[in-house]
């Protein structure tokens, strides 16, 4: 479904990520994972399409969507969350869920008339449901900055939902989760799956992306050191170095 | 009420719809100190009209309004790459270049035995459509509230629509907001576009009011302005914007007047103290939520 070749970015002279090949098959749940600044956020930003790569080519559903901006990679059908939570703060959650909801029913019809011929009162309809499976109906007028990280964090992933993407780019989504939170999390990635959403997982959280994922790439420097089942990449001896920090260079992890 | 009181309400009205022409831009975040520049658009451009073609007052209006709505959206494509103080520095550009323009621009015909029209930087003086039309200065003043009425409301309508969202994303976090599948180029744009639009309005009433305007009256002083209301009344909905025009027109020029120049002070201080303690104005999301609690009006998602 998403297929990434010879992808490249380098900022000055640093290699953020080099030569990155993976390809993500419909219906599965992806991790990416790696020592901080090992290139996964960089990796999300350019297929969504906030870098543009500076080798490489990313392919969505047969579509070149390498050079695509961030609104017409959403509307190719990847929605996105931010490793630092990007919320519209003084709108209310209602409202945040209804500006990515309105935008995805506006591209689908091709029609901007639209809403104003009943598709105001799906969209709405659309909002509680996405509302409710976030867990945050009863917060609806609340402003989003007003939240607590908890649900800031549910809410973002319920306003990427709204847009109704095939493909979803989680980025650190369980950063700053209690164990419970993390569960939670889990179970929706699951019943996300279910209904047909392929998701890419970045995460530094072993007990979800290790639970989650049906196959993972782990980075390093920029580069793809393995690739495989969990299980696989676990026993993985240059993964074992990347996160022991065993790597020259001084990563954190 | 008296003339004086009468002159007060249309330069309230006037005032209320130049800080809802920044209003809109200022909700996608962008600050534009453009404003006074395309309401010297519109104030020569209807002028013009109203003297040289002899139309009526509201084609005219409309016309002028369209005319900064043009050179607007022209200006909201460069301004799509810079943002912050460099923003600010390029429309005070802009603002200063139309305004040099008008103070270049010679454009006089014969209107029986005298001369009318732009004259450089004489200014362009018997912009007379209200008094040779008979409207006293009470009914200018309604006539202005009438447009700045049309105006409120439609913004206010738009600001409770996907439109009024969608401005409000970007200005929130033009990351997030492309990342919903909002077309900043498109957003911007049409903010500008907007903005342009309805500064050329007051900018073709302000010339008809006064019917004498000049080159000086479209300075950075009234760009200061323009950007001043939506900051002080914040951006929640437009009754800040109108109330900050009210404050600043009446009670911090009129009321002090005897302080003379140290109403300027007091504005300066004014907006600095504003930015500083209260970044979201006095009216912010915030505090109409608390303000509608409190007087237990509904609530917001009604819309």
């Amino acid at each position: 479904m998403l297929e990434v070749a010879r992808l490249s970015k380098h900022f000055g002279g640093v290699r953020a990520v080099d030569e990155l090949d993976f390809r993500v098959e419909a219906g599965e749940i992806f991790g990416l994972i790696g020592p901080n600044g090992s290139g996964k956020s960089t990796t999300v930003n350019m297929i969504a399409g906030i870098f543009a790569p500076t080798a490489g080519e990313i392919i969505f559903d047969g579509v070149d969507i390498t050079e695509a901006p961030p609104h017409i990679t959403l509307h190719a059908g990847i929605a996105r969350t931010f490793q630092n939570i990007r919320l519209f703060n003084n709108m209310t959650v209602w409202e945040n869920l209804w500006v990515a909801q309105n935008s995805a029913k506006q591209k689908r019809t091709g029609n901007p008339m639209a809403r104003w011929m009943g598709g105001s009162r799906r969209a709405a309809a659309a909002v509680e449901e996405f509302l409710e499976f976030s867990n945050l109906a009863h917060k609806r007028d609340e402003l989003a900055g007003n939240l607590a990280f908890g649900e800031q964090r549910r809410l973002e992933v319920a306003r990427s939902l709204a847009a109704e993407p095939k493909f979803l780019l989680l980025d650190e989504p369980a950063a700053g989760m209690n164990l419970e939170e993390v569960k939670e999390l889990d179970e929706r990635l699951r019943v996300l799956r279910d209904r047909g959403v392929t998701i890419l997982l970045v995460e530094h959280v072993m007990e979800l992306v290790m639970e989650v994922t049906d196959r993972i790439a782990v980075l390093n420097f920029g580069r793809k050191i393995a690739e495989g089942t969990p299980s696989e990449v676990q026993q993985n001896q240059a993964v074992m170095d990347a996160y022991l920090g065993a790597g020259e260079g001084g990563s954190d992890a | 009420m008296d003339d004086f009181t009468w002159g007060m309400v249309q330069i309230v009205g006037v005032h209320t719809i130049l800080g809802l022409s920044a209003y809109v831009i200022l909700l996608t975040g962008q600050v534009s100190m453009a404003q006074a520049g395309f309401v010297a658009i519109g104030a020569y451009v209807a002028g013009m009209l109203t003297v040289l073609a002899e139309w009526h007052i509201i084609p005219a209006m409309v016309t002028g309004g369209l005319a900064a709505s043009v050179l607007a959206c022209i200006v909201g494509f460069p301004a799509l790459r810079i943002r912050g103080l460099m923003l600010v520095v390029a429309t005070i550009a802009f603002g200063e270049f139309v305004r040099l323009f008008w103070f270049n621009f010679d454009y006089r015909i014969a209107k029986g035995d005298i001369v009318v029209g732009p004259e450089g930087g004489e200014g362009f003086k018997q912009i007379r459509f209200f008094p040779e039309n008979g409207w006293t200065t009470q009914d200018v003043a309604v006539f202005v509230w009438v447009v700045a009425a049309i105006i409120l409301a439609t913004l206010w309508w738009m600001d409770r629509s996907r439109a009024g969202k969608v401005l409000r994303a970007v200005g929130e976090d033009e990351m997030a907001a492309q990342s919903v599948g909002i077309n900043l180029t498109v957003v911007k744009v049409a903010a500008f576009t907007a903005g342009g639009f309805i500064a050329g309005i007051a900018g073709a009433i302000y010339a008809h009011y006064t019917t004498h305007i000049e080159h000086l009256n479209f300075d950075i002083l009234m760009a200061t302005f323009a950007i001043a209301y939506p900051i002080l009344g914040g951006l929640a909905n437009v009754w800040g914007t109108l109330f900050a025009a009210f404050f600043i027109q009446v009670i911090v020029i009129e009321v002090l007047r005897d302080l003379g120049d140290v109403r300027n002070l007091m504005f300066g201080a004014l907006i600095i103290l504003v930015m500083n303690f209260l970044p979201h104005g006095l009216f912010s999301a915030k505090v109409v939520r608390k303000l509608k609690e409190w007087m237990g009006i509904g609530k917001m998602s009604d819309a």
